[in-house]
């Protein structure tokens, strides 16, 4: 399967706006009801990796992992401009753990 | 451990015999899936733990330089400088399976529009200079960023078939290998027992066959 993918970015408009100088499609949303909508529509429109700012995330976790199984489209969270909440390092963590029983990095 | 609810017959036992056999080469076969699952795990989520820590150091750095930049422009100039983008990226995604798991592989296609050379899309009169510092690091870190999400997916699903490999070797190893052993032992048993019980009627017919004789 060859397809051509979009990569989109989500969050506050003052973490994101210069990804937008990178050629990647910037979507800024607000609020948690607002995100869910903006990730799903984007889900499905031919966009390959999400990047989605750990802010955001964190209010919408059910919808993140809702796209955990899926190949496409892989749903990656960066900090913002607040710095990083842990959460993307969480997730690793929980991985390993998920995977090997126990912590072992 | 409970023996299955199956007749004693020999039929049944040429038939657990069979579903032993099987169970027992799915087990080895999934056990070694898991292991070589595990390796490449762990090699994997590794290297996912060194990305995440690099590139969120590096964006941090960035998005301090954006906010200096945001601080001293104001938000038309700033969104107006940025609008255009001069570089294209698309992804292009395959699929390679590792071990039944599919896992993306990602090739990332850039391309830069008009004169080659510089990176910024705008021009330099009315922009400050921490906007060409935070353009300049993304577009480094971004390289990283990708990689990043092709080996962050790769976990994510590898870990999930991970737990349910695990799951199935583990309701082999302790639920149906030892009920079919059980069963197979308890049919032999009881096979054996009606042998023994023919037997000795026999016996016993041929002796009172005997005593009428004489």
């Amino acid at each position: 399967m060859i397809c051509m993918f979009k990569i989109a970015v989500v969050g506050d408009k003052d973490s994101i706006l210069a990804f937008k100088a990178l050629g990647v499609d910037v979507f800024t949303v607000c609020d948690s009801e607002e995100a869910r909508r903006t990730v799903d529509t984007i889900a499905r429109n031919n966009y390959g990796i999400i990047f989605i700012t750990e802010q955001i995330a964190s209010l919408i976790p059910d919808t993140i992992e809702r796209y955990d199984n899926e190949i496409i489209p892989a749903v990656i969270l960066i900090p913002s401009n607040q710095g990083t909440l842990n959460i993307g390092m969480k997730r690793i963590n929980e991985n390993v753990e998920k995977a090997v029983g126990s912590n072992i990095l | 451990m409970a023996k299955l609810n199956v007749n004693p017959t020999r039929m049944e036992l040429t038939t657990l015999k069979r579903r032993l056999k099987t169970a027992t080469r799915g087990h080895k076969l999934l056990k070694d899936k898991q292991d070589e699952l595990m390796r490449r795990f762990i090699e994997l989520i590794r290297k996912n733990k060194d990305l995440r820590m690099d590139v969120e150091e590096e964006l941090q750095g960035s998005f301090k330089e954006f906010l200096l930049a945001s601080a001293t422009m104001s938000p038309e100039m700033l969104g107006e400088a940025v609008a255009f983008p001069k570089e294209n990226i698309s992804v292009d995604i395959k699929k390679k399976n590792v071990m039944s798991v599919n896992v993306p592989v990602m090739k990332f296609i850039r391309k830069l529009e008009g004169d080659e050379g510089a990176i910024y899309p705008y021009g330099f009169a009315q922009t400050s200079s921490q906007l060409d510092d935070a353009i300049s690091q993304l577009y480094g870190v971004m390289s990283k960023l990708l990689e990043l999400a092709e080996v962050e997916k790769a976990c994510q699903l590898m870990a999930d078939e991970i737990e349910k490999t695990r799951r199935r070797v583990n309701a082999l190893e302790y639920r149906t290998i030892p009920d079919l052993e059980e069963t197979i032992r308890f049919i032999r048993m009881k096979l054996d027992e009606s042998e023994r019980s023919t037997i000795t009627r026999l016996m016993k017919v041929k002796e009172l066959i005997n005593k009428e004789a004489q």
